[in-house]
């Protein structure tokens, strides 16, 4: 299957008011393109814990979103710390977050569920002291 | 019911975003914490929150939230206000407490949408 589009962006974890501005451009190209409000919904939900999450826990990291004909697949690439249990970090209300987080509004421990409920397929491949990679596939 | 009936209800004054005042809203969330927004909101649906920064006008935006309300008289920075201006996302401000806020939004048959688990 051809992509149709590619998107990459990099998200630095120097400016926290500035989370978000990836999953906000992914969300009005889709808009552009014409996908369907439901299917934006999950994606930017999706997208934005993830890139909430690579401020919080690694130090930031890449993103590429891949668009083809019938799904659209989000890869969060980090060198952060990793993630040491990955089970427990899918429970809902788990978090690893500091109090500053949650004085922001986030760390509730309802991230990586979240991402999960949102897309039609999740990998995570992790290793501690070498990063993260989350890809989701969200089918349209 | 209108942003601008929510604007009656609260004795609240809009300060951004008042391109969408006619918004017809369905639900409600009352929240300070985002990443349970990020998880319970439903489609048109209010925010209620006290907690005033740059991500929660990024998470309304994400959620397709159709109005701000902030609660206790919290005031968003120039910053918050011209992100919302620029997504015609609604603002608005009470001095009302959360509890208050939501309680008058109920009275006025505003609810808060299926428990889905």
């Amino acid at each position: 299957m051809a992509d149709l589009m590619e998107l990459n962006y990099t998200v630095s974890n120097e400016d926290f008011t500035r989370a978000g501005e990836a999953s906000s451009d992914v969300k009005k190209k889709l808009k552009q393109l014409g996908v369907s409000p439901d299917a934006i919904r999950k994606v930017a939900i999706a997208l934005y814990e993830g890139e909430i999450n690579m401020i919080i826990h690694a130090y930031g990291g890449k993103i590429k979103v891949t668009i083809s004909e019938n799904a659209i697949t989000l890869v969060l690439a980090d060198k952060g710390p990793g993630i040491a249990d990955v089970e427990k970090a899918m429970q809902a209300g788990y978090s690893t977050a500091p109090d500053k987080v949650r004085s922001l509004g986030f760390g509730a421990g309802m991230g990586l569920p979240n991402m999960k409920k949102n897309s039609d397929q999740m990998d995570i491949q992790t290793e501690i002291g070498v990063g993260t990679t989350v890809t989701m596939v969200i089918n349209i | 019911m209108t942003v601008n009936d929510i604007l009656d209800i609260l004795d609240a004054t809009a300060i951004a975003g008042k391109s969408g005042l006619d918004n017809e809203v369905l639900t409600a969330c009352g929240s300070d914490m985002m990443s349970d927004v990020l998880a319970f909101a439903k489609t048109q649906c209010v925010l209620l929150t006290g907690l005033c920064n740059p991500q929660v006008i990024r998470t309304a935006e994400m959620m397709d939230i159709v109005a701000i309300i902030f609660v206790r008289g919290k005031t968003p920075d120039e910053t918050m206000i011209k992100m919302a201006d620029e997504m015609g996302l609604p603002i608005v401000v009470t001095s009302h407490r959360m509890f208050s806020s939501c309680g008058l939004l109920y009275e006025h048959g505003l609810r808060g949408g299926i428990i889905d688990g």
